[in-house]
């Protein structure tokens, strides 16, 4: 269980901040300026705030001193010590952990020897999270830890990432404006405007709420979904079921069996008040409409049942007037298999 | 190298170098020391600290020696309080070194206080959250990443040291074998007949010296930076 309170003005910018989150991962999201990285330097005790409260499992940190406060911190830079090569840099802590399993997980056993200079981008951030990891901390925070990687580095950490989350027995404060990495990682989404909370919940729930898509932006709204793979199939699909019905997605990186979360961008998908047929679309879900919001642009958000999975769609004002979208309208929502990136498929 | 040199040269050299180690070696923390608090603190008074640091570079050092005089001589109180002590400085070479450090301090700081700017307080700030205390972040990140200015600036202080005359000649005037050093040496002999051929002698000491001190503080920063840099060497 984490709380967090932080109140705090710098220049015109008031930050003033509450939430309690459980365990897992809790993603702090919002545009650049929101105060997400204010939150999580005062969580840390790098920024003095005027008030902060925190507390993880019930133990205050805000009282202690920073390095006391046995936070892992992993920064949007790797920040590792140049003068240290890599097996220094991940001991600095000195907590006495055993470093080989962390070592194993990130996959640097190669890099021990080297400086910091001598690494790749994404090298030298799975080296920061994992001496952040070994300093045996009671929370971690992520400030964006992949804001500074190119898109091929990012596809590369992820994966890390889940592992680092299913991994963890403390809780972690994910900082990101990037809908894909939230999608992928969050238990608690706690979304930020303007220095204030403005939604807290389970992340799954407020993904797939339309009056929650404006804040992630309209044109990256998307529900997941949590499916199962069953089969890898020859011809480069794999099938998955999920609550809704069973879905079929370009090759997933994962074994049959295993669950994943599939994100569902809401402009992939397509309504039909028949159940469509002679499409290339291979996913059909019979679903009903639970809820409706209209925006100020020429689009509706829809929100969609699919046998107890959430969907959201963006389809335009004219066809929700054509086809007369209300709740509880039945009908059909069709997803091209290809719209749904390998970005959006996580462990 | 004594046989080259005449005894009273020699008793020069040897009292330079003297001068000029012991002021550079006691002056180092308190440089480290101020170049920290004017890199890194915001206080009342930081302007009027970083002025009187750079004040001897810009007076002239027969008024920082007179300045010296005035305070630390016998009949001052701070100076007569330390002669009963049984350290008194005025007209002893302890006096020449602080006269050295104080003249070479400016120099010091300056190099100093350029590579902690250069630190990225970043790299503390992760080291702090790793569970590492002020004091341990300050030796294990910053003073390692300082490495080259602290160096640069111990060798410039040694170098000006070797050098000062103005500031020393004044305050503890020019006494062979306490308070005689290379320049004030050079000096003297350049005002007795016959004495070119000493003074040449020790020109040429001050410029091997010099040259060495230079030569040296260009090698060590040059491995420090490879360390630094990652590059293993």
């Amino acid at each position: 269980m984490l709380e967090v309170a932080v109140r705090h003005s710098l220049g015109g910018f008031t930050l003033d901040a509450a939430f309690q989150a459980p365990g897992g991962v809790t993603c702090l999201f919002g545009r650049s300026g929101a105060g997400k990285t204010s939150i999580v330097r005062a969580v840390a005790g790098l920024l003095k705030a005027e008030s902060a409260r925190v507390t993880v499992d019930g133990k205050r940190l805000d009282t202690l001193p920073i390095h006391r406060r046995r936070i892992g911190y992993v920064f949007q830079e790797p920040r590792l010590f140049p003068h240290l090569d890599v097996a220094a840099n991940l001991h600095y802590a000195r907590s006495g952990m055993d470093a080989q399993p962390v070592i194993e997980m990130l996959g640097i056993g190669h890099l021990l020897e080297r400086r910091p200079a001598a690494l790749s981008g994404g090298e030298a951030q799975r080296v920061a999270i994992g001496r952040a990891l070994l300093s045996n901390p009671r929370l971690l925070l992520l400030d964006e830890p992949l804001a500074a990687l190119d898109e091929a580095r990012k596809a590369e950490i992820l994966p890390y990432l889940e592992r680092v989350r299913d991994a963890a027995e403390v809780p972690i404060l994910y900082v990101s404006h990037s809908v894909p990495e939230v999608a992928r990682l969050a238990t608690t989404l706690v979304a930020l405007e303007n220095g204030r909370v403005v939604r807290v919940g389970a992340a799954a729930a407020l993904l797939s709420d339309p009056d929650v898509a404006p804040v992630i932006g309209i044109r990256e709204a998307g529900a997941i979904l949590e499916a199962r793979v069953v089969r890898h199939h020859e011809d480069g699909l794999t099938e998955l079921s999920g609550v809704g019905g069973a879905l079929w997605l370009p090759r997933v990186a994962a074994v049959e069996g295993a669950s994943v979360r599939v994100r569902i961008e809401a402009q992939d998908v397509m309504l039909s008040t028949h159940r469509p047929e002679g499409i290339s679309a291979l996913n059909v879900l019979p679903v009903e409409v639970s809820a409706i919001r209209d925006g100020q642009g020429p689009g509706v958000m829809v929100q969609l049942n699919a046998g107890g999975a959430r969907l959201l769609a963006r389809v335009t004002n004219r066809s929700a007037k054509a086809m007369g979208l209300a709740d509880g309208w039945q009908g059909y929502a069709v997803v091209k298999t290809v719209s749904i990136a390998s970005g959006n498929v996580g462990g | 190298m004594s046989d080259w040199l005449g005894p009273a040269e020699w008793q020069a050299v040897a009292l330079s170098l003297r001068v000029a180690l012991v002021a550079t070696v006691l002056s180092l923390p308190f440089g480290v020391a101020v170049a920290w608090l004017l890199a890194r603190r915001k206080f009342p008074g930081h302007a009027l600290l970083n002025g009187l640091v750079h004040l001897p570079l810009i007076l002239p050092p027969v008024v920082t020696g007179y300045l010296l005089l005035i305070a630390f001589g016998p009949q001052a109180a701070l100076g007569g309080w330390l002669e009963a002590m049984g350290l008194g400085v005025a007209f002893r070479w302890t006096g020449a070194a602080l006269a050295a450090a104080i003249m070479a301090f400016p120099l010091m700081v300056r190099a100093i206080r350029l590579s902690l700017e250069a630190v990225d307080p970043g790299l503390e700030d992760a080291a702090a959250t790793l569970g590492a205390s002020r004091w341990r972040v300050f030796w294990t990140i910053t003073v390692p990443l300082m490495a080259p200015g602290i160096l640069t600036g111990a060798i410039l202080a040694f170098a000006k040291a070797m050098g000062e005359f103005g500031a020393t000649i004044t305050f503890v005037s020019n006494i062979p074998g306490e308070t005689r050093t290379v320049p004030s040496a050079i000096y003297a002999f350049l005002q007795v007949p016959g004495g070119e051929a000493s003074a040449w002698r020790l020109v040429i000491v001050s410029v091997v010296i010099a040259m060495g001190a230079l030569l040296a503080s260009e090698l060590l920063a040059r491995r420090v930076m490879q360390r630094i840099g990652g590059r293993d060497a």
